[in-house]
């Protein structure tokens, strides 16, 4: 259980990043660490003790293996984090481009 | 698992580092360190396909991020509500960490998985599909529809950036 709290303490440090910096790039980075601790918090309920990977050889019975279901939608959950990542990165360099700044507080104008 | 309390550990040290240091460069630095130690983690959890995903990923997630450090960090400012705000959101995470450390207690306990589903596809993956890596036989099979969303989704991110950061047709505005 340790290792779950642990995991979700990660996750509160993002949220920290997220709700209280000012610096776009800041709080991106605090996304991208918040979609790190729940990628691993899935891999971490999927653990076996003792367990293998999930592939099967000669001879080997199958029930001790890890789960594989989480391993896979995660798969999925990764390339799609990287894709998000990009997009929220060109938004923010958009951004800095318009209003010459990083900062949330000074990005206010609804126009141009 | 004192390996992988330790690697946790790293990961929250790193995280630290990177919320709170000024200098952008070191920040995008440690969180490349926390994405890393995950690719780690990955691989002592006996996730090997995702430990080598997770690596390309970070690799190119810190070359997208050192793109953006175009400047320090902003400094920090102490006026107004800025105690009252730090407040309440040291007091929301510990409230949700606290309710977090009793909801644990009713999930399945550290290593034992409950594999529902997991047992069907595991008993009957080999004969049907004839992968014998059944993470790949789930995504490429199992749930197919869901890679082809997954690439919808990149599609439509890779269409999103090259919209956003084209230079043609961007009229130069004064600010």
């Amino acid at each position: 259980m340790s290792v779950y709290f642990l995991c979700l303490v990660l996750f509160s440090i993002g949220l920290y990043c997220v709700l209280r910096k000012r610096n776009i790039i800041k709080i991106i980075i605090g996304i991208a660490i918040m979609e790190y601790a729940i990628n691993l918090f899935f891999i971490l309920i999927a653990y076996r003790w003792q367990g293998r990977a999930p592939i099967m050889a000669q001879g080997r019975e199958i029930l001790g293996m890890v789960d594989p279901i989480p391993q896979a939608l995660i798969l999925t959950s990764i390339v799609i984090g990287l894709s998000v990542l990009a997009l929220l990165v060109g938004i923010a360099l958009r951004i800095f481009d318009k209003y010459n700044t990083f900062d949330i507080t000074k990005i206010k104008r609804l126009k141009g | 698992m004192l390996e992988l309390q330790l690697l946790l550990l790293f990961m929250i040290v790193g995280a630290i580092i990177a919320v709170e240091v000024k200098d952008m460069i070191s920040s995008v630095i440690a969180v490349g360190a926390v994405g890393l130690g995950l690719s780690l983690a990955f691989l002592i959890l006996k996730a090997p396909d995702l430990a080598i995903t997770q690596l390309i990923a970070e690799i190119l997630c810190l070359i997208i991020l050192i793109r953006a450090t175009l400047k320090k960090d902003l400094p920090l400012v102490r006026d107004g509500r800025w105690f009252f705000n730090t407040f309440s959101t040291l007091c929301f995470i510990t409230v949700f960490l606290g309710f977090a450390f009793l909801v644990l207690k009713d999930i399945p306990p550290f290593g034992v998985p409950t594999m529902k589903i997991a047992r069907e596809v595991l008993s009957c993956s080999l004969d049907k599909t004839g992968a014998t890596n059944f993470v790949t036989s789930v995504i490429l099979d199992f749930r197919a529809f869901d890679t082809l969303g997954e690439a919808t989704v990149l599609f439509c991110a890779v269409m999103g950036v090259a919209t956003v950061m084209r230079k043609t047709g961007r009229k130069k505005t004064k600010i």
